[in-house]
């Protein structure tokens, strides 16, 4: 198990310990008052460059780390694949050397393979590597936000800063997530950043949107959804992966929505201060009733919000590297 | 040429005795407690060796024509030679498909300028496509013995039928890939905790176990003889084995990578792990090993899968199945035979006897100049033997390969047990570990 991620790769929340992601979020935190600053910027990262490198199309994903790199006052390169080398046949392992010999200290990476950001992690030992998504396997920044989110809503609620609650308000939450599970990296990393954080973590999801095999998985699977929305603190709602197929692992968009959306019927089984998520972007009426979605109860916004400060932990943790070079 | 192997442990089909191996003109003069070298002799100190009949791959891609970027006939033969084989059945799955008579014969024509007898399995079906039968009588009577469309598997069961009815009065042997393509749908490693775990779909044990008894029942109906290519899994196993208990023609092969790595070697996204039928989960790969020492696999057998170095780059997800076996297959299987508790007589079952009996190599065939092989070790027969010494210790490296190609998975790891010698048709062709 990872005890930091200072001077590491961000690669997978499977094996980082709760204290590792508090230490994220904690510095999330400092830098959340950062942003609303009229300067939003901190010298943190002079000097260093930090390469975004985007495989897979990506919107709120990519803007939001290159604007926590920019923030953190470190040079920006930034590859759009769509016009690059890549599209031109060149390897992996070729394109990361490319960037490589540009001179970088990390590398920013969406793919749509599982386990690219873990090979590339090998290509280039010297360079620190942040997975921003591989294929269907983890999304660690946005398991990470998320579980700020919910620290930072529920220690409003107590009037307190999250990072003094530390791990208390995890201890006990239930969590249920509902949807695409199997086509899921944001799933992969919620549980894990829950479940290490001590909260109890459910899915509702039909069984072909289930992962293959969850045996030894820290989860269990609700038999009944509406039951299951009554038990909820959490309900984070994934999204449908129609371009990974998703279509054919259920007969139709509306019977997913009528036994596993969120829609406004559904939701009225909710307690009101239920926090309801969304990674984004949204199917709205497929997954989530677009009313649902625009509930007060809703931190959907306060998500992608989030993100930037959360991308900046991650960044400065795993660039800046030992203890002693990482004081604000 | 004439060489004298000396004081090695001789392996025969049911014991082992120390003793001298005199090879004289392509064959074996004779064999004795002590015998005299004659003039001109080179003498080979094998004394703590395992002396046996070479081995024989039954399932090596050599990649010749269409891929020689990643391996072709020559350079098989030299990888082959120094991983202790005196024979390979080339695999039809190149570009285009070893389907007609012409293909064929260039690959034995090739084959025919290496040491090595180079024996080819034709394809079941025209370009490997599983619409059309290919030309197995024509091919058959060139001498080749086994067909298959490995890579994948004949898909369709009633051409399958159909092609089990075909080859019955051939006399030749039917080869399958075991896989569901449906169930294994894109999958890249074993279905299970640890796929679902790195976003990997999978592939289930269950795509390779359905087609083995699909299979089994063809051979029921038909009456046909059937070889089942790399089982993965125990159930797969328990079902051949059963099937032979019934009587029916059928036989099967492991390959060294499936008795010795399991599937937490994927979880580094390594691609070099990556190879149809999946490495299995650790219980799997006990069993397969328990049933090898009990003699329920006809043979070990590579799977040898070269890539060039920038297809196996890519990511898990994208990159082609398949990892190099046959330099490193004699050292695996010792210790897949457990190692010190290793049986030479088992050893050399698995490895020449019982290859050559299911490829039908234990005749030579003038009409494809093969020589005969997994013979008993007595004077007379075709001089093919491999000399194995247990005592070895040595590590694999990537870099110190014979085959063109670079994707061993066993990169680093520590082997115990390795050729020393390999006399093939008669030539001394490895000396020392060494290619001659």
């Amino acid at each position: 198990m990872i005890t930091s991620i200072r001077g590491r790769n961000l690669l997978t929340l499977d094996e980082l310990t709760s204290g590792a992601i508090l230490e994220v979020l904690d510095t999330a935190e400092l830098f959340v008052e950062v942003n609303q600053r009229t300067i939003k910027k901190v010298p943190a990262l002079k000097g260093r460059v930090v390469a975004s490198l985007f495989f897979e199309e990506s919107t709120r994903t990519r803007l939001s780390f290159e604007t926590a790199a920019k923030r953190l006052s470190a040079d920006v390169l930034s590859l759009a694949v769509a016009s690059s080398s890549v599209k031109k046949g060149e390897s992996l392992r070729d394109t990361i050397a490319t960037i490589d010999a540009l001179g970088i200290d990390a590398v920013v990476m969406r793919h749509q393979s599982s386990g690219a950001a873990h090979q590339v992690s090998g290509y280039v030992p010297h360079v620190r590597v942040i997975n921003a998504g591989d294929g269907l396997h983890q999304h660690p920044t946005q398991g990470l936000l998320d579980a700020f989110t919910v620290r930072q809503v529920l220690a409003e609620r107590v009037h307190a800063k999250g990072s003094e609650t530390g791990q208390d308000l995890f201890r006990g939450l239930h969590v249920l997530i509902v949807g695409d599970v199997r086509h899921s990296r944001v799933a992969r990393s919620d549980i894990a950043a829950y479940s290490a954080l001590g909260a109890e973590v459910r899915v509702a999801a039909p069984g072909t949107l289930l992962p293959a095999c969850l045996d030894g998985w820290p989860l269990s699977v609700v038999e009944d959804f509406d039951e299951a929305l009554e038990w909820a603190d959490v309900v984070g709602v994934l999204r449908l992966q129609r371009e990974r197929g998703t279509g054919s692992f259920v007969p139709s968009l509306s019977e997913f929505t009528e036994t596993y959306g969120l829609t406004v019927e559904r939701a009225r089984r909710l307690r009101p201060s239920t926090i309801i998520m969304h990674p984004g972007p949204m199917n709205r009426g497929v997954e989530i009733d677009s009313a649902v979605a625009d509930l007060p109860s809703a931190v959907i916004e306060r998500q992608v919000s989030n993100g930037v400060p959360i991308r900046m932990a991650a960044l400065y943790l795993s660039v800046t590297g030992t203890p002693e070079e990482t004081t604000l | 040429m004439t060489y004298l192997l000396r004081h090695g442990l001789l392996v025969g089909p049911d014991a082992v005795r120390v003793a001298d191996v005199l090879v004289r003109e392509g064959r074996i003069a004779e064999v004795g407690d002590t015998l005299d070298a004659p003039a001109g002799a080179t003498v080979i100190d094998v004394e703590g060796c395992w002396v046996g009949p070479g081995f024989v791959d039954l399932h090596s891609h050599l990649r010749e024509p269409g891929r020689e970027a990643a391996e072709n006939i020559e350079s098989g033969a030299r990888a082959g030679a120094v991983g202790g084989y005196c024979a390979l059945v080339a695999m039809p799955n190149t570009e285009p498909a070893l389907d007609n008579v012409a293909l064929v014969s260039y690959v034995l024509d090739k084959g025919a300028r290496t040491p090595l007898d180079v024996a080819v399995a034709g394809a079941i079906t025209q370009g490997r496509e599983g619409r059309h039968l290919a030309p197995l009588a024509e091919m058959a009577a060139l001498g080749v013995r086994l067909f298959t469309d490995d890579g994948t598997g004949v898909q369709d069961p009633s051409l399958m039928r159909r092609a089990l009815d075909y080859a019955r009065p051939l006399g030749v042997r039917l080869a399958q890939h075991c896989e569901d393509e449906a169930l294994a749908a894109r999958g890249s490693m074993n279905e299970g905790v640890l796929s679902s775990r790195l976003g990997l779909v999978g592939r289930p044990a269950l795509a390779e176990e359905l087609m083995v008894m699909r299979d089994i029942e063809l051979v029921r109906l038909t009456g046909a003889a059937m070889h089942f290519l790399h089982l993965s899994t125990a159930r797969s196993l328990a079902l051949v084995s059963a099937a032979r208990r019934d009587g029916l023609d059928v036989t099967c092969e492991v390959t060294p990578h499936h008795l010795t790595l399991d599937e937490t070697a994927c979880a580094g996204f390594d691609a070099h792990f990556k190879v149809h039928p999946p490495l299995r989960g650790a219980d799997d790969v006990s069993a397969l090993r328990r049933s090898l020492r009990d003699g329920l696999f006809d043979a070990v057998a590579t799977d040898h899968a070269p890539h060039a170095p920038e297809l196996k780059d890519r990511a898990f997800d994208e990159a082609p199945a398949g990892m190099l076996g046959l330099e490193h297959a004699g050292a695996l299987t010792y210790e897949a035979l457990g190692s010190e508790q290793c049986d030479p007589v088992t050893f050399f079952a698995v490895l020449s006897r019982g290859p050559a009996r299911v490829a039908q190599l234990r005749a030579s065939d003038r009409r494809v100049r093969h020589s005969a092989h997994g013979g008993a070790l007595v004077a007379g027969e075709d001089a093919n033997l491999t000399v194995f010494d247990p005592r070895s210790e040595w590590t694999a490296r990537r870099d110190q390969l014979q085959s063109r190609a670079r994707n061993t998975p066993y990169d680093g790891r520590p082997l115990r047990g390795r050729v020393t010698t390999t006399i093939a048709k008669g030539q001394l062709v490895v000396h020392e570990g060494k290619l001659q």
